[in-house]
């Protein structure tokens, strides 16, 4: 089988058997409304400078969805031992990582999706800059949130206290990177400044991780 | 300045040589990836150990010299203070997965990590960058020239912390070397009793 | 003039806590090395 074939088989199986047991994502879902609204009466939307703050808002709170989310990567294999199996066969370990890293993808982006309207009506959003923008920096933001948080969530199954390990690696080395969303978001709600480089910025985090990820990402499944 | 200004010449060493130390880890990382030496893994830990160290002293001692200089404790826009910060945090999460980690493999682990670590600072140092020439400074700039003399001192510290920097990485390396064998030895007589 | 006394006190406050950790460490093994002579 190909390397892709692998990786939209797994991808395959990981979706039908989330939409299977939909408790998990209708938990989550919950918990990034929740979120939404835990922001909405700590940081006050009337005020001035609330599109000021709105793209760090957004931001942190997708930050904290995509942290439950990626936290329960792994949760599946580990029982049964289908790690095992997967280090045992000949697929290629890339093909495991990309597809966990895509459905990652999917599911925080769906999170994303419910979340921005709400933004948008607690906080009467609105954007000043030009808004199609918002799509580029919302995905490539999601992707250097999600190729990281997939790797660190490998490495997190071998440690102890697992769930704080993957948001105490994560957070770090996401930090250009979420300065590069927040500033593009910000640049594009307040309409001053261009986003141009955070864009680039956030184009060439998503490379190098990426590449670094699919480097070492064997390593990581390897140790036992 | 005055006085507070001497500040500088513990703050500036150190950050070069936790600098420095970081350097060594990244290449020992690498050769630790390549080559699965434990001599390479052994280093990494140290220096990581001894860079945490100096870098928590840089961390200290920025804010004490920027409060009577600049007025403020931190600027969200100095670029040394803030890249320093995310290398510092970015270590200390490195120490701890050490620490937390259940696996045989740690060491690859946190090969993984360093490597991740250092391909984030350019970036790091990018961002901070961008981000300060949209926003005001509460300070103003690099602040002054180097005369020679104070060139001469700051080197003669960077020198001196050098010293104290090495000779603190070979002690904790020969402790380490000794804590592993005694590991070792224990697993071994554990096993030995287990099979009487 | 107290922020340069703080900042020498500081400095080396840190380093002397990670030196007091490694002769803590080294008691250690020296007890385990002890126990393992046995």
């Amino acid at each position: 089988m190909s390397f892709f074939g692998i990786t939209r088989t797994t991808l395959t199986k990981d979706v039908r058997l989330e939409w299977r047991s939909k408790d998990a994502i209708n938990a989550m879902l919950f918990f990034s409304l929740l979120v939404v609204v835990i922001f909405s009466f700590s940081f006050d939307p009337t005020a001035e400078e609330s599109r000021r703050i709105a793209g760090g808002l957004v931001w942190v709170a997708f930050l904290l969805a995509a942290i439950v989310a990626l936290n329960q990567t792994w949760a599946r294999e580990l029982r049964n031992q289908v790690l095992d199996a997967y280090r045992v066969s000949p697929a290629p370990a890339n093909a495991l990582f990309l597809a966990k890293a895509f459905g990652n993808f999917i599911f925080v982006t769906v999170l994303e999706a419910l979340m921005t309207p709400l933004f948008i009506v607690f906080y009467k959003l609105r954007a000043l800059g030009p808004t199609w923008e918002l799509l580029p920096i919302a995905a490539l933001g999601t992707w250097a949130l999600v190729v990281n948080g997939t790797f660190f969530a490998a490495i997190s199954l071998r440690t102890r206290s697992r769930e704080i390990m993957l948001p105490l690696l994560l957070f770090p080395i996401s930090i250009p990177a979420l300065l590069g969303m927040v500033n593009a978001t910000t640049a594009i709600l307040t309409g001053e400044g261009s986003a141009r480089f955070w864009i680039a910025l956030l184009v060439a985090y998503d490379v190098v991780f990426t590449i670094a990820c699919l480097l070492l990402f064997e390593t990581v499944l390897e140790a036992e | 300045m005055g006085d507070v200004q001497r500040i500088f010449y513990y703050h500036v060493p150190s950050a070069w040589t936790a600098f420095l130390l970081f350097l060594i880890n990244f290449v020992a990382s690498v050769v630790f990836l390549i080559r699965r030496d434990t001599k390479a893994d052994i280093l990494a830990l140290v220096t990581a150990e001894v860079g945490v160290v100096f870098c928590t002293v840089v961390m200290a001692t920025g804010p004490i010299w920027a409060r009577p200089v600049w007025g403020i404790w931190w600027a969200p826009t100095d670029i040394r203070l803030n890249s320093t910060l995310v290398l510092w945090l970015i270590y200390v999460s490195y120490l701890v997965l050490r620490r937390f980690s259940t696996s045989s493999k740690t060491a690859s682990l946190a090969a993984a990590l360093a490597v991740f670590g250092a391909l984030d600072v350019p970036l790091v140092y990018f961002s901070i960058w961008f981000f300060r020439t949209q926003h005001p400074s509460p300070v103003i700039g690099g602040g002054g020239y180097l005369y020679p003399a104070m060139a001469r001192a700051l080197l003669i510290n960077w020198a001196a912390f050098l010293c104290l920097a090495w000779l603190v990485c070979w002690t904790r390396y020969r402790l380490e070397v000794v804590t592993r064998e005694v590991e070792e030895a224990q697993a071994l007589e554990s096993l030995l009793e287990g099979s009487r | 003039m107290n922020y340069l006394y703080a900042a020498y006190v500081a400095t080396w406050v840190i380093h002397g806590t990670y030196l007091a950790i490694l002769v803590r460490k080294y008691s250690k093994i020296r007890q385990e090395m002890e126990s393992l002579k046995k």
